[in-house]
């Protein structure tokens, strides 16, 4: 089974980036599809408990997941086969779109693309602001939810205080804070 | 320079944002409208759009796109590392502490509370497209298009890339 490994992982990677719609979360589903019961890579209870350490760190889930079972099936080339695999091609199609629409931006009709689709774009961010804020809910409650959230948007856009140092400060605090003994893992505003 | 600031502004974002992908769009519009002003609302807003058309995470196209605006293919390279790789070390570096801690109560607090932060700032953000809508396209169109796209979306789920279409088809014909 070690002939055309890289080949496989990058062509399943590659179906997983031009299927995936929705940002990395929502490919999560396909991932499961071509590395658990496609190839039979992982235990669906590996895939399980790797999901779920992905989870626990921040940045982006779906080049942390290619990423670390690329490497598992294939070392380190596996890890950057599947990695580019998912984000390189649209990358590219990416800078070519936006750089043709850049190029033309002063032909009026082409203006008025670029107009057009700034309201879709707040209604798409409204509906993450709402999910973000309804799975917050779901954990902490609406008191502690909305008052996170005013503080720390005081500090932010009222104070001018870099949202790296506020979020820091309540993962720091999150870490250092004696673990809730109770099941129901509700804490304070820091 | 640019590229340690294009590092930087990449690199921070990626490594508080829990929330997977989408969780770190507001983030990133901090940086890169915000404290270095290398593009406008206005065009974060297109970005953003056409990411959300296309498949594939939404963190690597922005990345990739944004640091090819500022500093050709190397910049690319630069805002996709800081996007990809440092989270990526992280991970397969400290897997078996993550996998014994996976359930603890700590380190579930860690995602939880920053989730009503990365909320407020998405919804600052829709405000802030709210303004650029208004000063770009006017208050009426914005509002049209507005619903138009939340009853697509939301009531009969409309994929994202004929909703966007549907609006640089109107944006042309009606605001060009």
């Amino acid at each position: 089974m070690s002939g055309p490994i890289q080949g496989r992982l990058f062509f399943s990677f590659l179906r997983i980036g031009l299927l995936g719609f929705g940002g990395g979360p929502s490919m999560i589903p396909l991932v499961h599809q071509e590395v658990v019961k496609r190839h039979g890579w992982l235990e669906d209870e590996e895939f399980a408990d790797i999901l779920a350490i992905a989870n626990t760190l921040p940045g982006p889930i779906a080049t942390k997941m290619p990423g670390y079972i690329g490497y598992r099936i294939g070392g380190v080339a596996g890890c950057a086969n599947a990695v580019l695999a998912v984000i390189l091609p649209m990358i590219v199609a990416m800078i070519l779109m936006l750089g043709l629409f850049s190029h033309y931006r002063d032909v009026s009709w082409i203006h008025g693309m670029g107009q057009g689709v700034v309201p879709v774009v707040m209604v798409m961010m409204a509906q993450l602001a709402w999910d973000f804020l309804h799975k917050s809910r779901l954990a902490l409650g609406w008191t502690v939810s909305l008052g996170m959230a005013a503080i720390a948007g005081g500090l932010i856009y009222w104070l001018g205080i870099h949202p790296g140092w506020v979020i820091g400060a309540i993962l720091v605090t999150a870490l250092l804070q004696p673990a809730p003994k109770a099941k129901s893992a509700e804490g304070a505003a820091p | 320079m640019i590229h340690a600031e294009l590092f930087l502004a990449f690199f921070i974002p990626n490594i508080i944002g829990y929330g997977g992908g989408p969780a770190i769009i507001p983030l990133i519009e901090a940086e890169v409208v915000g404290r270095y002003g290398w593009m406008s609302g206005q065009e974060f807003a297109e970005i953003l759009a056409l990411g959300n058309a296309l498949p594939s995470p939404i963190a690597t196209k922005m990345a990739g796109y944004v640091g090819y605006e500022v500093a050709g293919t190397g910049g690319a390279l630069v805002a996709v590392f800081a996007t990809v790789v440092p989270s990526l070390l992280l991970m397969l570096g400290t897997l078996g502490l993550l996998y014994r801690h996976r359930d603890s109560p700590r380190v579930k607090r860690m995602s939880q509370w920053v989730r009503p932060v990365i909320a407020m700032m998405m919804a600052w953000l829709v405000a802030s497209f709210f303004m650029e809508g208004v000063d770009g396209a006017g208050l009426a169109h914005t509002l049209l298009i507005a619903a138009a796209a939340a009853i697509a979306l939301l009531r009969f789920r409309t994929h994202p890339a004929f909703v966007v279409l549907g609006a640089l088809l109107y944006g042309a014909v009606m605001l060009g």
